[in-house]
């Protein structure tokens, strides 16, 4: 084990560091395969997750979520960036030191139906990661995954019974206990309640919130349901075509969202309750490609108050109040002001600047 | 042992394979003749409203299917109407039988499986004649649908055909619907709806492609389909499941603001009760095939009565409302092919009382709106009698 260095002898407040994750898929012209452009899936989004604690990663479809939350388990190689689960760092590792650090980040996917194999018994599917990584000794085996499955609400006779067999809701435990089985620190839920019904929601939520509290478990749990999010969450991100609009405890972010962004998508949720009056803010327009995004604030397309500012320089990512993080220029201070306008004042330069110079770039 | 006792309870011997087999054979090949029969005379599917401020009148609806482990009653003895000029949210999980009541009004089942056994559904036609949908031949359905009742579907993506442009498809329904209509005025028609449902580029979309456009985009186009010969009834299956909370927000703003315009009623399928909350007049709680709770949305939300209605608002979280649990059902649906002659919500109840174990409840009638069916209502109201069910083995 000692070739798996950890400088995080001493243990960090973090479990998870993220630090400028960039992640771009290349777009291949169809003959020759040069790239031609690149799909900002991801463009630099930093965040850090206490242990025990669980990160809530909301926008709307296409904002990169997804990527972000493969990404840091190395489903998918980066493109720029660092990682540090435990101190770690992932994409510094060679492939065995990432088989051996597998069994501690786990991931749950969206669609239960997609992804558990058709010909493989419960029992097996949960079990062949424990196999593979020797969590516990053989002969414990059998009752280890009995143990596992218990604790996710499935009874000992399903281990013989295959997928098809199962609702959506059962299902989504069996996943759960796949990737419990492996007694992980850091599981990411992709979306993991989206496509179940309200009340078998309720019941993976309550399962997700009891294991939390019963095996420390850190979770960075991706949603486009914000109700979900508020409910389970005790940090929340926002992203916006690739990039982190606004950050901050689940309190503060819901009680004083400050990003225009945040503000429309939080204004948009739904409310049970005929008489509940409540300002919407329409967006107009959609998400814009992120394969071309606009330039400068990547929302000021679609922003009630954008600034001319807004369309040239991107606004930075400061702490406006106390672990309140939000990319704006409206909560500038005077020094980023003066950056900022600095960088459009140079690009507007540029345009200005004759034509064929702007053939060459 | 219990194991085992569950296993038996899924097998189908081969003989009784074939028993269900030629079962139904037998009962749909009946009920098609019956239906051809009744098409053939106007009279027999021709009738009055029993309020002439409704638009629709479902009317004890039951549709079966008959399926190869027996019959599933997917909708049975579902009773409700639609006002005319107002929203009715129906509400309930996945296979409780929403989107088959709305295919049962279209007529767009799959036949010859899916059946509509017993009931009326009327369909105002707004000159004092009334359409009993259920015996209405294929025919006059066609010059309805589209024209007098439209439908928008859950996938935006897969809803529109990738291989006509956006003007064809939308002009299409106008078309068909009024012959006498020159293709340039179709065209001007189409150009309205199109600006009518919020697109600016009207003249580019008009001539684009469905991959083209956004899920937001694909869903407004829809709505321009449906809307295009200006319906009496616009049926939304579950309209923004598939688009995000942003997008959701203008497509339901939109809807609300058009059917205003039109003067149409909506039909709106949902399963999300935040949704319901902001757009219906009328909520209508279906659970394992019936109707379970009905009432205005303020008797809804702010006095559910049904066990299961109140176990459905308090297992989804809200914003602002903090929880430490959220509230689960316990337990599953029941079967559909073997349901139980006892309340559905039976075992899943945490309220149940002595009457539950016997028959299915009577609707009863709480207020003036409210109409819920649990038997801890008995005697408080007026009863209005036990869902019609049709027994599938006497057909």
């Amino acid at each position: 084990m000692e070739e798996i260095k950890s400088p995080a002898a001493q243990k960090s407040e973090y479990l998870l560091e993220v630090e400028n994750l960039v992640k771009w898929f290349p777009i291949k012209s169809s003959f020759f395969k040069r790239t031609v452009g690149n799909v900002k899936a991801v463009d630099g989004v930093s965040f850090k997750i206490r242990r025990g604690e669980t990160m809530g990663l909301v926008g709307e479809s296409g904002c990169g979520k997804s990527t972000c939350g493969r990404t840091i388990l190395r489903l998918m190689e980066k493109t720029s960036g660092e990682v540090r689960l435990d101190g770690q760092d992932i994409f510094a590792l060679t492939r065995e030191q990432l088989r051996r650090i597998r069994p501690k980040m786990q991931i749950v996917f969206q669609d239960p139906y997609s992804s558990l194999s058709p010909r493989l018994p419960i029992g097996e599917i949960i079990g062949e990661a424990v196999r593979e990584h020797e969590i516990v000794p053989p002969e414990e085996f059998d009752d280890y995954i009995t143990r596992v499955m218990e604790v996710c609400g499935l009874p000992e006779y399903y281990k013989d019974r295959y997928p098809h067999e199962f609702s959506g809701g059962q299902r989504q435990r069996i996943c759960i206990a796949r990737a419990l089985a492996l007694s992980p620190d850091f599981i990411v839920c992709d979306e993991p309640v989206s496509a179940l019904d309200v009340s078998i929601q309720a019941q993976i939520i309550n399962l997700l919130r009891q294991l939390q509290k019963e095996f420390g478990l850190t979770y960075l749990f991706i949603s486009h349901d914000l109700s979900v999010v508020e409910h389970i969450s005790d940090t929340v991100g926002v992203m916006y075509l690739g990039s982190m609009m606004e950050y901050s405890t689940t309190e503060k972010i819901f009680a004083n969202p400050l990003n225009p962004y945040t503000k429309a998508l939080f204004s948009a949720i739904p409310i049970p309750d005929p008489d509940a009056q409540i300002h919407r803010i329409i967006l107009k327009g959609s998400i814009p490609s992120p394969a071309n995004p606009p330039r400068g604030c990547k929302f000021h397309t679609r922003c009630d108050h954008c600034m001319e500012i807004c369309k040239y320089a991107p606004p930075e990512w400061n702490e406006v109040e106390e672990e309140h993080f939000c990319a704006c220029h409206l909560y500038n201070d005077a020094e980023a002001n003066e950056r900022a306008e600095k960088l459009m004042a140079e690009i507007k330069a540029g345009e200005d600047a004759p034509a064929e110079e702007q053939e060459v770039l | 042992m219990a194991e085992k006792e569950k296993k038996r309870s899924s097998y189908i011997s081969g003989k009784e394979s074939r028993r269900i087999t030629r079962f139904n054979r037998r009962v749909t090949k009946k009920l098609e003749k019956d239906r051809a029969d009744a098409g053939k005379d106007p009279a027999l599917y021709t009738t009055r409203m029993k309020d002439p401020n409704n638009v629709v009148e479902f009317d004890n609806v039951c549709t079966y299917f008959f399926t190869d482990v027996g019959v599933v009653k997917a909708v049975d003895g579902v009773n409700f109407d639609i006002p005319r000029c107002s929203t009715v949210g129906v509400v309930g999980e996945s296979g409780c039988g929403k989107s088959v009541t709305s295919l049962s009004l279209m007529q767009l089942l799959q036949r010859p499986q899916g059946q509509t056994v017993g009931g009326e559904i009327r369909f105002n036609m707004g000159d004092g004649t009334a359409y009993n949908i259920v015996n209405t031949p294929n025919a006059v359905m066609e010059t309805l649908r589209g024209n007098k009742i439209s439908m928008i579907f859950q996938e935006p993506m897969t809803s529109l055909n990738p291989v006509f442009r956006i003007g064809q498809q939308v002009d299409e329904v106008t078309k068909l619907h009024n012959p006498e209509m020159s293709d340039e005025d179709i065209k001007a028609r189409t150009l309205e709806m199109l600006e009518l449902v919020g697109i600016a580029n009207k003249e580019g979309v008009y001539s684009m492609y469905p991959h083209e456009l956004s899920g937001g985009m694909r869903q407004r186009i829809c709505i321009a389909i449906a809307l295009a010969c200006s319906p009496t009834l616009i049926i939304a299956d579950e309209p923004t499941t598939a688009l995000d909370v942003t997008i959701q927000a203008q497509i339901l703003d939109l809807l609300q603001n058009l059917k205003d315009k039109l003067n149409s009623s909506i039909m709106l399928i949902t399963h999300d009760l935040g949704v319901v909350a902001g757009m219906a007049d009328y909520v209508v709680v279906m659970y394992a095939g019936r109707i379970v709770e009905k009432g205005t949305a303020d008797d809804i939300f702010h006095h559910p009565s049904h066990p299961y209605t109140i176990g459905l608002m308090r297992s989804k979280p809200v914003v602002g409302r903090k929880v430490e649990e959220l509230y689960n059902i316990p337990g599953s649906v029941p079967n559909p092919v073997e349901m139980p002659n006892y309340c559905y919500f039976r075992d899943r109840c945490e309220m149940r009382c002595a009457e539950c174990d016997g028959r299915y409840p009577p609707e009863i009638r709480i207020s003036d709106t409210h109409v819920v069916s649990c038997y801890r209502f008995l005697g408080q109201g007026e009863e209005l009698g036990y869902p019609k069910s049709v027994n599938a083995e006497e057909l």
